[in-house]
């Protein structure tokens, strides 16, 4: 499902961001992507949703691979790749239910299908209560599920989630993480990148790809 | 149509923003305008007085009319002349006591006709250049009957100057005004951008195709080279009809041709366009990476 092979990325100002990178994540996996700041996780994410190309190597993400996707076929990619972010990224003037139905209606779901469908992503974070709530009035962990939400808006089959927990107490980081580990058992496969090691030590039954200097220096799985 | 309602929300957002794009733009484009309005006119001038240019071929007494009517005909096969007209001894004698009144006596009192028979022939627009004219007057002074062929070879010259450089100032100063305006939509949708920025990553996130995000922008660039095409319009109409103009030796200035008006208000909207296209494909486009 997702494949990097001997990937590197440089960039012109700040050099070596990653070296030499190769993993696969199959279908339905799910792992954390563990390092200290710095490492390169933010990096291999970018990588994996195609914002950014590798400088070596290759990233093959379902059928599409980074050598040779097409520019018009990135949206299609993006929207198979659902992505949280630390900072949660929702838009301030939009309600919950806003902020969900914004992604519907950018890939193009029919009018009369995007009330319905925001509800039901809505219930399926835990969170169809606070639906005409604004992100101001939502806790750190109410707001990362509006996220989730919106991320799960296009259907994707992979989730990648960078540092979801960073800015959550660690009730709400936990309710996230068990959210990522339902929509693993409904078939999503998770890629969640945290720096907190304590928090990846209390879950030994997930794999851990851990990235020291850019480089992969560990794989649970391997 | 959401693009429509997204350039226009766009509009909402920043109203001063845009008025101030509007304005500015109109403003650079109403220069253009009265420059148009100027050029214009200096332009009809000197096709008036172009179009008077004559080359004059003075025939010798001895010229047998079947040898003039062939060299007419051979002068109006050439690309360059646009009409060959013949003025007969008679009609010169006519025509000099018409106009010059001063020596009516003295022609009155002529016994044998001293004025020659001419050909006078008029070039077609494109060919009224100092070269096609002093060629034309070669080869009408090969012809052996031919006694002297004139053009006013130094006022050719100068009128061609003239129009060589009224042109050269029209484009140059046309560019640079529509590079402001141009340099102004920019930094406007620019703006529109960055005041959407969140919005636009979140698209891009979650997979918005490009046209989407960009077509509103686009709009928006069109829309604001529009309406300061307009605004344009109006205030040099405005200028036109309120400060009415004498310039040099034109009695009062002409209005623009329509053609010309429509077509600087559509370029308007054209240059809105590429203006916002070159943003949006500078702010927006990097994100999807090389094509």
């Amino acid at each position: 499902m997702i494949s990097l092979r001997g990937v590197s990325k440089a960039y012109p100002r700040s050099g070596d961001a990653l070296r030499g990178v190769s993993f696969r994540l199959r279908k339905g996996e799910f792992a954390f992507l563990t390092g200290p700041s710095g490492a390169g996780k933010s990096t291999v994410l970018e990588l994996i949703h195609f914002q950014t190309r590798p400088t070596e190597g290759e990233v093959q993400v379902s059928r599409y691979n980074s050598r040779r996707v097409r520019r018009r076929d990135i949206p299609a990619l993006r929207r198979r790749v659902g992505f949280v972010f630390q900072d949660f990224k929702l838009l301030e003037r939009l309600t919950a239910a806003e902020n969900v139905a914004f992604a519907l209606e950018v890939i193009g779901t029919p009018r009369r299908e995007i009330a319905g469908r925001v509800q039901r992503l809505l219930s399926q974070v835990g969170l169809a209560a606070r639906a005409r709530s604004r992100p101001s009035e939502l806790s750190g962990g109410e707001r990362q599920r509006v996220a989730v939400a919106r991320a799960l808006a296009t259907e994707p089959r992979i989730l990648l989630a960078d540092e979801p927990t960073g800015n959550l107490d660690p009730d709400a980081a936990g309710g996230v993480f068990e959210l990522f580990r339902m929509l693993n058992r409904l078939g999503t496969a998770v890629l969640m990148a945290t720096h907190d090691a304590d928090f990846v030590r209390r879950h030994p039954d997930v794999r851990r790809l851990e990235l020291e200097d850019g480089r992969l220096a560990r794989d649970s799985a391997a | 149509m959401r693009s429509m309602r997204e350039a226009l929300a766009g509009f909402r957002r920043t109203p001063l923003l845009c008025a101030l794009s509007i304005g500015a733009t109109g403003l650079s484009l109403v220069i253009l305008g009265l420059f148009g309005l100027v050029a214009h006119n200096i332009g009809g001038a000197i096709g008036d007085v172009e179009r008077r240019v004559e080359v004059v071929g003075y025939l010798l007494d001895d010229a047998g009319p079947e040898q003039v009517r062939a060299a007419r005909r051979e002068m109006e096969a050439l690309p360059a002349v646009e009409s060959v007209r013949y003025v007969s001894k008679d009609e010169a004698l006519e025509r000099a006591r018409r106009d010059l009144v001063e020596f009516s006596d003295i022609y009155g009192e002529l016994r044998v006709n001293p004025l020659p028979a001419s050909f006078h022939l008029r070039l077609r627009e494109g060919f009224r250049t100092p070269a096609t004219v002093s060629e034309t007057a070669g080869m009408l002074a090969a012809y052996p009957f031919i006694e002297e062929a004139r053009f006013g070879d130094e006022w050719v010259e100068r009128l061609f100057a003239l129009r060589s450089a009224a042109t050269g100032i029209a484009l140059a100063l046309g560019g640079g005004f529509a590079l402001i305006a141009v340099l102004l939509i920019v930094t406007t949708v620019r703006m529109a951008i960055l005041a959407r920025g969140e919005e636009i990553e979140i698209m891009q996130i979650v997979g918005a195709r490009e046209g989407y995000i960009q077509r509103p922008f686009l709009l928006e660039g069109a829309v604001t080279g529009l309406a300061g095409g307009l605004l344009a319009l109006g205030v040099t109409r405005l200028a036109y009809v309120v400060f009415p103009v004498r310039f040099a030796a034109i009695e009062s200035l002409a209005w623009l041709p329509h053609l010309w008006t429509a077509a600087g208000v559509a370029a308007a909207a054209v240059l809105g366009l590429l203006a916002a296209a070159y943003s949006v494909h500078r702010e927006v486009g990097r994100a999807y990476g090389p094509s």
